[in-house]
C-alpha cells in the first residue's frame, strides 16, 4: 500500500470530561473513498474536524499527507477540499463570489480562480445560478455549491461531513453521481454518513464507530460477510394483546435453529428476523413448522444490519 | 503587516458590502447628518445665543467633529456585534474560512481592516458633510478621519472580543442601551464633559471615546497641541492593541476547539 494520506494511532479527542474519539486507528490510501459510519454521538465530525486539521488532538498521533496538523495545519488546509456537516456558505454573496473569494485564501491568482469556479459551477450542474445569491437556493443546490468551493483549490483530499443528511432523493442521486466521478478521477474522498446505501455506493473502505471507538473496519462486502449472513428472512406477526409476541414464535422456531434454520435469529417487538444463507430455504421450513406470520420477506443481507449489529438498536441522540 | 489571509477575508467582506452599502451608509453617514443638521443648527443657534462652548467657538463647529468620531464607534459597534456572533454561530462563515490555510488571527486582522474601510468611508463622507455646512475652522479637520478609525478600531476590539465568547445576542442590546448609548451621549459630543459631576467626568476621561472626540475636535478647531494629541493617540492605540490581543484569542478558544 502507498503511504497513507491519512494515519492516525490511537488518536484522541476530549471536551472536558468528554471522550468524543476515544483512540482509534486509522490508515486512509490514496485514491481512496473511506467512509465513517456510526450513529450520531460516536464521534465521526469530530474525526473528522481533527482530519480537517481545524481541531487538535487531544492524544494520539495524526499525519495528514505526511505532515503533523500541530505544526503544519495551513500547509495541510491548503491541499484539503472541506464540506461540513452544516453548510457554511457566505449567504452575503452570490453563488459565483462564494468561489471567488474563497480561491484566494488558498494564494490563487484571480484568473486561476475565475476559469476554476466557471469549470466548477458547470461541475455541479450550477452555471445557469452563478450570479444568484447563495439565501434562497434549495438545500441540494446549497449542498453543490459547498462541493464546487471545497474544489477550488483542487484538493488531494476531500473531507464531506454528512454530504446527503436532509436532501431529497433526487438531489441526494445527483451528488451521489457527481462524487463517483472525482473518485474516478483519483480524489480521495474521506466521508461521514449514517446511511448505508451511501456507504455502499461511494466507499470502498469503512469503519463503523461508535461511542468514540471503532467497532469494525472493512470493504462493504467484507463487513457484510464477517458481521451478517447472506439473507435475512423477516417474518412479522400480529402485535395482539395478551398474544403470543415473537419471543413465543422464537421460542417455537428453537428446534429448527438448533437444526441448522438460520446462524442467528434476533427478536423485535413486531418481527423475528432470521439470519442465514438461504432465506427462501428458511422461509419454506417456517411455514412447514406451522408458524404463521402476517407477511414475511427474504431479502439481501445489506450494511444496515451489520450497522444495526453492531452499534445495536437503541436510539443515541 | 496583515497576511494574506486576513486581507483575502477584507475582501469577502467588501464583496458582500458591495451589495448592502447602501443600506449601511444610512446608518453610518445619513443619521449622524441627522444630528448634525437638528442639533448643530438649530440646538446650536440657542447655545450661541447664551453663554456657548469654552473656547468660544460656534456650537455647530465644536459638534461636528464629535458627531463624526461618535458615529464611528457606532458603526464599528454594530459592524463587531451580531456580524461576528453570526459569522461565528449563524452562518459559520467564520469556520468556513478556518478550513483554508488562514488561522483565526487572520480572521479578526481581516474583520478589523473591514471595520476600519467602513468607518474610513463613512467619516470620509460625513467630513464632506461637515465642510459643506462650514463647521470646520481648520485645514487639519482632515485628520479627524483617521481620529475616527482609531476610535472605530478601539471599539471594534473589544466588542470583537466579546462577540466571540457569546452564545445569545440579547447581550448585544444591552450593550447598546446601557453602554454605547450613554457613552454617545455623555463622552463629550454633545457638550464638553466638564458640565458633568466630577465622578461622571473622570469616568468620561477613562473611555476611548473621549479621547477620539476630544483630539478630532482639537484639531478641527485648530486647537491642537502636540503634547494632549500624542497623550490621546497613545492611550487610543494602548487600548486597541490590548483588547485586539485579547480578542484574538477570544477567537481563537472559540474556533479551534
Amino acid at each position: 500500500m502507498a503511504e497513507p494520506l491519512v494515519r492516525a494511532r490511537g488518536l484522541v479527542k476530549r471536551f472536558g470530561t468528554y471522550t468524543a474519539v476515544d483512540g482509534i486507528d486509522v490508515d486512509i490510501a490514496p485514491g481512496q473513498a473511506f467512509g465513517f459510519l456510526g450513529p450520531n454521538g460516536a464521534g465521526k465530525s469530530t474525526t473528522m474536524r481533527m482530519v480537517g486539521a481545524v481541531s487538535p488532538p487531544t492524544a494520539g498521533e495524526l499525519r495528514i499527507l505526511g505532515m503533523d496538523p500541530a505544526v503544519d495545519g495551513p500547509a495541510i488546509r491548503a491541499r484539503l477540499g472541506v464540506v461540513p456537516q452544516t453548510d457554511n456558505l457566505d449567504l452575503e454573496l452570490t453563488v459565483a463570489e462564494n468561489l471567488l473569494v474563497y480561491g484566494r485564501y488558498f494564494g490563487l491568482p484571480r484568473a486561476v480562480v475565475r476559469e476554476r469556479t466557471a469549470e466548477l459551477l458547470d461541475f455541479v450542474q450550477l452555471a445557469d445560478r452563478a450570479g444568484d445569491r447563495v439565501e434562497p437556493l434549495s438545500g441540494g443546490m446549497r449542498r453543490r455549491v459547498t462541493i464546487a468551493r471545497a474544489l477550488v483549490n483542487d484538493p488531494d483530499v476531500v473531507l464531506l461531513d454528512e454530504p446527503t443528511t436532509g436532501l431529497d432523493p433526487q438531489a441526494r442521486h445527483v451528488l451521489w453521481e457527481r462524487l463517483y466521478r472525482l473518485k474516478q478521477r483519483g480524489v480521495t474522498l474521506v466521508l461521514t454518513t449514517h446511511y448505508m446505501d451511501e456507504a455502499e455506493q461511494l466507499c470502498d473502505r469503512l469503519v463503523v464507530m461508535d461511542r468514540g471507538r471503532i467497532a469494525a473496519e472493512g470493504s462493504p462486502a467484507e463487513l457484510i460477510a464477517t458481521w451478517s449472513t447472506r439473507e435475512v428472512c423477516e417474518l412479522r406477526f400480529p402485535l395482539t394483546e395478551g398474544g403470543p409476541g415473537p419471543a413465543a414464535h422464537a421460542d417455537a422456531l428453537a428446534p429448527l435453529v438448533a437444526r441448522g434454520l438460520a446462524e442467528r435469529v434476533e427478536v423485535l417487538p413486531d418481527r423475528l428476523l432470521l439470519y442465514t444463507a438461504d432465506g427462501d430455504a428458511a422461509l419454506s421450513a417456517v411455514l412447514a413448522h406451522g408458524l404463521q406470520p402476517v407477511s414475511s420477506l427474504v431479502r439481501r443481507s445489506s450494511l444496515e444490519d451489520v450497522f444495526l449489529r453492531l452499534t445495536g438498536r437503541t436510539l443515541v441522540d | 503587516m496583515p497576511s494574506a489571509a486576513a486581507v483575502s477575508f477584507f475582501r469577502q467582506r467588501l464583496t458582500a458590502h458591495r451589495h448592502y452599502w447602501r443600506s449601511s451608509a444610512i446608518g453610518s453617514v445619513l443619521e449622524p447628518v441627522l444630528f448634525l443638521a437638528a442639533m448643530g443648527l438649530t440646538l446650536g443657534a440657542l447655545v450661541d445665543r447664551g453663554p456657548g462652548v469654552p473656547g468660544g467657538a460656534g456650537y455647530l463647529a465644536f459638534l461636528a467633529p464629535g458627531l463624526l468620531v461618535a458615529a464611528a464607534m457606532q458603526t464599528a459597534t454594530g459592524e463587531s456585534s451580531y456580524p461576528v456572533l453570526g459569522a461565528i454561530k449563524w452562518d459559520r462563515v467564520y469556520e468556513a474560512v478556518l478550513a483554508t490555510p488562514a488561522c483565526a488571527v487572520d480572521l479578526l486582522a481581516g474583520h478589523l481592516l473591514y471595520v476600519g474601510f467602513r468607518v474610513a468611508t463613512s467619516a470620509t463622507a460625513f467630513l464632506l458633510v461637515l465642510l459643506l455646512f462650514g463647521a470646520a475652522e481648520s485645514p487639519l479637520v482632515v485628520l479627524a478621519v483617521p481620529v475616527a478609525l482609531l476610535t472605530g478600531l478601539a471599539f471594534a476590539a473589544p466588542v470583537t472580543a466579546m462577540a466571540a465568547r457569546l452564545e445569545e445576542d440579547a447581550a448585544f442590546a444591552a450593550l447598546q442601551r446601557f453602554l454605547v448609548v450613554p457613552l454617545f451621549l455623555f463622552s463629550g459630543t454633545f457638550f464638553p464633559v466638564s458640565q458633568l459631576p466630577a465622578a461622571l467626568e473622570w469616568f468620561a476621561y477613562a473611555t476611548p471615546l473621549w479621547h477620539g472626540v476630544t483630539l478630532a475636535r482639537e484639531l478641527a478647531l485648530g486647537t491642537v497641541d502636540g503634547g494632549s494629541a500624542l497623550l490621546h493617540l497613545g492611550y487610543l492605540l494602548a487600548w486597541t492593541a490590548a483588547w485586539a490581543a485579547l480578542a484574538a484569542r477570544a477567537l481563537e478558544r472559540r474556533l479551534v476547539r
